[in-house]
Parts: structure tokens; C-alpha cells; sequence
């Protein structure tokens, strides 16, 4: 076996695991968490979400412990009008659409990119924004519209490409902004008023890029406690365990909330400072909706003036109408930690991964997706 | 099914959306119960009357649109021949003759049909088969991306061997002949051009001589599939519908690369649903499963043969995570898509 195998069985050892659930158990005892009054984690990244479910930690940790699920998949959140103006612009003649995947599926209100593709609007998956410039090149009569959907992981990558277009002088390369930030997101979600969460389970990835520090004003100003964590099931647990750690404390008045990073391999204080000067030079901060939950101020990225010229708006006319969302629908509920997914009517039944009706339903990150696909019968 | 719905590319991922398809559009319109019992090649009853002196004919047919045409490890040639070798061999069927059918498509290279017909050769007189009839068409350019081949064909299943989903019981033993994804994988690094340090070679073989050595070490086996399309996860979710049983596997006894785990795991893929082209399911009595292992660990495409799980329990496929954790493993819904952070 090579090399990274090795180190990533480190991380999935069933012996630690046990040790490690054990000390859980005793943390939930000293919080005074029961059955009836658990204690609610919320795993804000959709990765983790995956992770949980594909290990099946829930059916390992008491059921004094909650996992909720939180907006955490930048597919999900995109609202149903920006994933009507992508097909808009795919439908377009003469436009290309590159997009990530998982956002091909995704419904808007009449049609999805992939139902789109069907019908031969000419939408091609990439795996990175780098091979839209390819196939710009390649294609110097269409234009090249490249679907910016992504948290701070992602965006640095996609400020880069823009960069690369403008170097080239591209002239036939845009994107469609969609891009969410998180820290806001979580600062909106400590914020609710009877919260039902006692900690955040903070995303590894994002980490790696905004660093740790940027969940201090999170955890100092709302007393929320906030872990760095990685994404094996050993990772997560001992993010649990510290998450736990500092809610006894908090309950039993020994502590206050405080940032820790569990994913010290990966993730610093300060993070990715030369992504971060991406970022800071192609994009500025906006207010972006969030599917499910509305407007959150300061949650979005958009092109800064500098770049406004490489947005698709200003290349191609996409007007939609504002669509409706489905009623009955609960994904706004369990993202903002309140239900579960099983907890809605429509679960596995009127919404399934292939017919989703709400956003959590919708890309494989999603957390009623993940529900459906690891926990659905599970023992 | 509503009257505007199209086929989309999902419905060619051999999961869920296919079985649907084929189960309510297309049998019932051509329905028999040679063709209902849906297994990876048909049992013929008899030839119009004549029936052989000793076994059953075994019959399937595969086509075969792989992209890019070359990849490490084969080639569209090898696939379409180890494809349909291994379709009668999970019948237990010695193969015999294949036909090829080439769809070829206007301004693809002679020196590429060569090579590609070279493969077919190599593969064939490797698996012990003829290619025993065939068909060329040339379509325009841009029809089908270079060349598309079907081949069928036909094999004698020994007396005594009895081969089906529904055979599989309650304690039986679900062995895996070697590690999973690797074709997928392979086709996917190639296709995308994904740059990597080491080379994904795709398990493309056929399994012919594999499946001789597990009946020689014991005829009476349950069940054989190869995990295709949709992977392991799909094939086995397969054999439970057909037996109302439950199967629990253990993820840490399933043989995965090293570089197929972390390719998947930075696409977000399972390497539980990529497709293998050269591995086989074996489901045999518990008291017959030690010979099996031995004999398969005998052959060059089963020395990483393991155990990994049992026939039993609630219906369902489980899965036994690394850390000790349970998770139902259902059938992929369409085609696995990488994900986004």
C-alpha cells in the first residue's frame, strides 16, 4: 500500500474511535445532557455532513448528542433564481455554460442544467474553473460562462481564473457569481434568538483558507463554542470531544465559549493569506441569499468594480422572473439547525435525490441527500 | 414516466433511473421469461427443439461506447470482448463464440481499427473464444465519438452448476475477487486528463479462467456478478432484490488502491459505486468458502481475494464502517458527480 492510505487509516481506527466515544459519554454527562434535552451540534460544512452519515457515526454516539446539519453546501444555498438565470444563459445561443458537477441536477423552477443539456444547450462539467479558459480558447465565437458557486474553498481558485482571463486578455470569459461566505453565516445563525445549537462543528476546508481566527468574534460575542475540524471519523469525533469539553464547561460555569482547531494539520490561525489576497482583489463583499434562509448581510462575494467587466450580466441579458418556492418544504427549518431532515413530510417520498423538491435534496452534500442515501434505513 | 420526459445521460449510469427504464419501458413491451429473469446473460431453454448432450446455452450481448478509446490498462477492443466473456461467465458459461458488431464513425483513423481490431484478437485468443460472425457500419462524423462496438455471445453452462441471484442463502459467504474502482477511476484520470504522479491502470480482464477455478474448487456456487456500472454497491443491492435477503458487508475488508481511494476521495466519490471491469462477487455456502478463497488467491486476477462479508439479516445491503458504525448502502440514484466546497 502507499503512502496515504496509511495515514488515512491513522484517522479511521476503531480502537480509538471507542476511547474516544467513551470520553464523549462522560462530557455529556458532566453538560447534563439526556434524550429529552440533548445537546445540538451543528457540522456547518456539507462535507462533513457526508462524512458523519458515510461512517455512520450517528449510530456510535449516544442519543444524548444531536448533529444537526447546517447550510453548509454552496449548491443547496444558491437560490432557485440564480439556477434559473444559469439555464437562462445556457439556453442562450452562442453560450457555453462550465460548471462544477453537482450543481447540473439542481432544479430550478421549470428545468435543471442537466435537463438544459438534454434539450442541447451546450453545458460542459469541469473540475477545475482553470479548463473554462480552455474551452473559451478553444471556442473564440461563444462566450464562455463559468457558474461561480463555491464558499471561500473555492473562490480563491475562481478569482485566480479571472485573473489568468484578464493576463490573456480572454474576451469571451465570464462568470456568474454566486459565492457565499461563512463566518457571516454562522454569526447569523448564533444569533437566533433561543438558538438551538451549542456549538459549531467549523468547516476544515474553508479553514484551511479564512484560518481559525476567523470564528473569534463567533465564539467571543455570542459565547458560541467553535471547533476547526477535519473530515475522518476520528477527526470529527475529537472535534466533538472538544466541542463538548467547553459546553460542560460553559454550563457548568468553568468557561467561557472559545475557537479551537482540531485540524492542526491542516488548518493555522491566520490561514491562506496569499488566497486571501485573491479574494480581497477580485471580489468584494455583498449580501447574498441563501436558499431556505433569506438575505444574510455580508454572506456573499461579488466582482469587485475593478473586474465587473467578467460578469456574465454584463455580456448576455439574463432576466427571470422571481420563482416561487415549493410550499411544504422544510430545508430552511433544518439548516438553520431546527429539524431534521427526517423530521419533514416530504422526505424520501415526494423529494428524493432524483426529484428534489428543496435545496438539501439537491446536490450530494446536501444534508437530506445525505440522509437519503446513508441513514435512510438505517438499523 | 411523462410523455415530454427524454433520456438523459443518467439513465445509462446503471443505477436506479436505469432499472427503471428497463423494467417499465422496455421489458414489458418484449416480454418473455427468458429475458425477465434480467441476470447478466439468458439461460436458453433448448435451440427450437435440439437440446445439447450435456449443459445449457448461455446467451448476452453488450455494447460498448467507452471514452477515451485507449486508457491504461485497455482499450475499447479488450473491454468489448472481456465485457461479454464475463457476462456468460457469471452464468458460469464456458464462452465460446462472439460476434462484433463496429460502428465506426467517418475519418477515424485506419492505424486506430487496427490497433483496436489487434486488441480484439489478443483478448479473444486469450479468453479461448472466436469471433465467429460480425458487421461494419460507418456513420458521420461526430455520431459517435470514433467508434462504438457491440459484441454477443454464446457459451455452454457445465451440468451441475446452477448459477443465479436467487440462489443465495441465509450464511453464505460474499467473497470480492480483488480491489474496487479501478476502471473507473482509470477512465475518469484519462478522460479528464486529470494530471497524477502514478498511472491508474483499469482492471479490464476477462474472468473466464477465474470462474473455472472457483467451480473446479466448487461447483455448487450461489451467486456471480461482476461489479459493473454502479459499482459494488449497485450489484449487490442486485442480488438482495432478487433474494429478499439482507447482506452486511465490512468496509474495511474491501480492497481499495491507494491512489483509486484518494483520487474518489478528492472528487467526493465512493469507490463502493465506481465501475470494475475485471472483478467478480462470489456468494457461496459458508462450509464451501475457505476452498474458494484458496483457489482464487491460486489465479494471477484473485490474489487480493477476500471475504467481506455475509448473506443474512434484515433485507438490505449494510455496511460495516472502519470505525464500527452501520450504514445502509442503497442503489445509485444517476451518475456520481464531483462535488463542490
Amino acid at each position: 500500500m502507499t503512502g496515504p492510505v496509511m495515514e488515512v487509516e491513522l484517522f479511521r481506527s476503531e480502537s480509538a474511535a471507542g476511547a474516544l466515544l467513551r470520553r464523549i459519554e462522560r462530557l455529556l454527562k458532566r453538560a447534563g445532557a439526556t434524550a429529552d434535552e440533548p445537546v445540538a451540534l451543528m457540522e456547518v460544512c456539507g462535507t462533513h455532513t457526508v462524512a458523519i452519515s458515510r461512517f455512520g457515526l450517528r449510530s456510535l454516539l449516544p442519543d444524548s448528542l444531536r448533529l444537526l446539519s447546517g447550510p453548509g453546501c454552496p449548491v443547496c444555498v444558491t437560490p432557485l433564481i440564480e439556477i434559473d438565470r444559469s439555464i437562462a444563459a445556457a439556453e442562450t445561443p452562442g453560450t457555453i455554460v462550465a460548471t462544477f458537477g453537482d450543481m447540473m441536477r439542481v432544479p430550478g423552477s421549470r428545468s435543471s442544467l442537466e435537463s438544459a443539456r438534454t434539450d442541447g444547450a451546450d453545458i460542459r462539467i469541469v473540475y477545475s474553473p482553470m479548463d473554462s479558459l480552455q474551452i473559451a480558447r478553444g471556442n473564440p465565437g461563444h462566450e464562455v460562462v463559468f457558474l461561480g458557486v463555491g464558499f471561500e474553498t473555492t473562490s480563491p481558485t475562481i478569482a485566480a481564473t479571472v485573473l489568468a482571463a484578464e493576463r490573456e486578455g480572454l474576451g469571451n470569459f465570464s462568470i456568474l457569481p454566486f459565492f457565499k461566505t461563512v463566518p457571516a453565516a454562522l454569526d447569523m445563525l448564533a444569533a437566533i434568538p433561543d438558538r438551538p445549537l451549542d456549538g459549531f462543528i467549523c468547516p476544515g476546508h474553508v479553514s484551511v483558507i479564512i484560518g481559525a481566527e476567523a470564528y473569534e468574534s463567533v465564539a467571543r460575542n455570542r459565547n458560541m463554542p467553535c471547533v476547526v475540524v477535519g473530515f475522518e471519523p476520528l477527526d470529527i469525533l475529537s472535534g466533538i470531544e472538544a466541542l463538548l469539553e467547553q459546553v460542560a464547561d460553559i454550563r457548568t460555569g468553568e468557561g467561557d465559549a472559545r475557537v479551537e482547531v482540531r485540524y492542526k494539520r491542516a488548518v493555522t490561525s491566520v490561514g491562506n493569506v496569499a488566497a486571501q489576497e485573491l479574494l480581497r482583489k477580485v471580489f468584494e463583499p455583498c449580501d447574498a441569499e441563501w436558499r431556505g434562509i433569506g438575505v444574510i448581510p455580508g454572506s456573499g462575494h461579488d466582482l469587485s468594480e475593478r473586474y465587473s467587466d467578467f460578469h456574465a450580466r454584463e455580456r448576455l441579458s439574463l432576466d427571470v422572473v422571481k420563482p416561487v418556492e415549493q410550499p411544504g418544504c422544510i430545508c430552511g427549518e433544518i439548516m438553520l439547525g431546527r429539524r431534521l431532515p427526517t423530521d419533514c413530510p416530504l422526505f424520501g417520498e415526494a423529494c428524493t435525490p432524483r426529484r428534489p423538491v428543496g435545496p438539501c435534496m439537491v446536490s450530494t452534500e446536501g444534508s437530506c441527500a445525505a440522509f437519503y442515501k446513508y441513514e435512510r434505513n438505517a438499523a | 414516466m411523462g410523455n415530454d420526459d427524454r433520456v438523459k445521460l443518467a439513465h445509462g449510469s446503471g443505477g436506479a433511473l436505469m432499472h427503471e427504464l428497463i423494467e417499465n419501458l422496455i421489458v414489458p413491451r418484449l416480454a418473455n421469461p427468458i429475458l425477465e429473469s434480467l441476470d447478466d446473460s439468458a439461460e436458453l431453454p433448448d435451440l427450437g427443439g435440439h437440446k445439447l448432450e450435456g449443459g445449457r446455452v448461455a446467451f448476452t450481448t453488450d455494447s460498448y461506447v467507452v471514452q477515451p478509446l485507449f486508457f491504461p490498462g485497455g482499450d475499447i477492443g479488450k473491454l468489448a470482448v472481456a465485457g461479454t466473456v464475463n457476462d456468460l461467465s457469471m452464468k458460469g458459461a464456458t464462452p465460446l463464440y462472439l460476434t462484433l458488431g463496429l460502428i465506426i464513425e467517418e475519418g477515424l483513423k485506419l492505424s486506430v481499427l487496427e490497433e483496436i481490431i489487434d486488441s480484439i484478437a489478443e483478448a479473444a485468443e486469450a479468453a479461448g473464444v472466436s469471433i465467429a460472425a460480425g458487421d461494419t457500419k460507418v456513420v458521420e462524423h461526430g455520431a459517435v465519438g470514433g467508434i462504438v462496438i457491440n459484441t454477443a455471445g454464446i457459451g455452454v453452462i457445465p451440468d451441475g452448476v446452477s448459477i443465479s441471484a436467487v440462489r443465495a442463502q441465509e450464511g453464505d459467504v460474499v467473497i470480492l475477487s480483488g480491489t474496487m474502482g479501478d476502471h473507473e477511476t482509470a477512465i475518469l484520470v484519462a478522460r479528464e486528463e486529470l494530471r497524477l504522479d502514478e498511472v491508474i491502470e483499469s482492471d479490464c480482464a476477462c474472468l473466464n479462467g477465474l470462474v473455472e477455478t472457483v467451480l473446479r474448487a466448487c461447483p455448487d456456487v450461489h451467486v456471480l456478478r461482476d461489479p459493473t456500472r454502479g459499482g459494488l454497491g449497485t450489484t449487490l443491492n442486485e442480488i438482495v432484490s432478487k433474494s429478499g435477503l439482507g447482506i452486511t458487508i465490512r468496509e474495511a475488508d474491501i480492497p481499495v488502491a491507494g491512489k483509486v481511494r484518494a483520487v474518489c476521495s478528492i472528487l467526493g466519490y465512493d469507490p463502493i459505486y465506481m465501475a470494475n471491469e475485471g472483478k467478480v462477487i462470489v456468494v457461496v455456502a459458508r462450509d464451501a468458502a475457505d476452498a474458494v478463497l484458496e483457489a482464487m488467491r491460486s489465479h494471477p486476477l484473485g490474489l487480493e481475494a477476500t471475504a467481506i462479508g455475509t448473506v443474512g439479516g434484515k433485507p438490505g445491503v449494510y455496511l460495516r464502517t472502519e470505525v464500527g458504525g452501520l450504514r445502509p448502502i442503497v442503489m445509485l440514484e444517476g451518475v456520481q458527480l464531483p462535488r463542490i466546497c
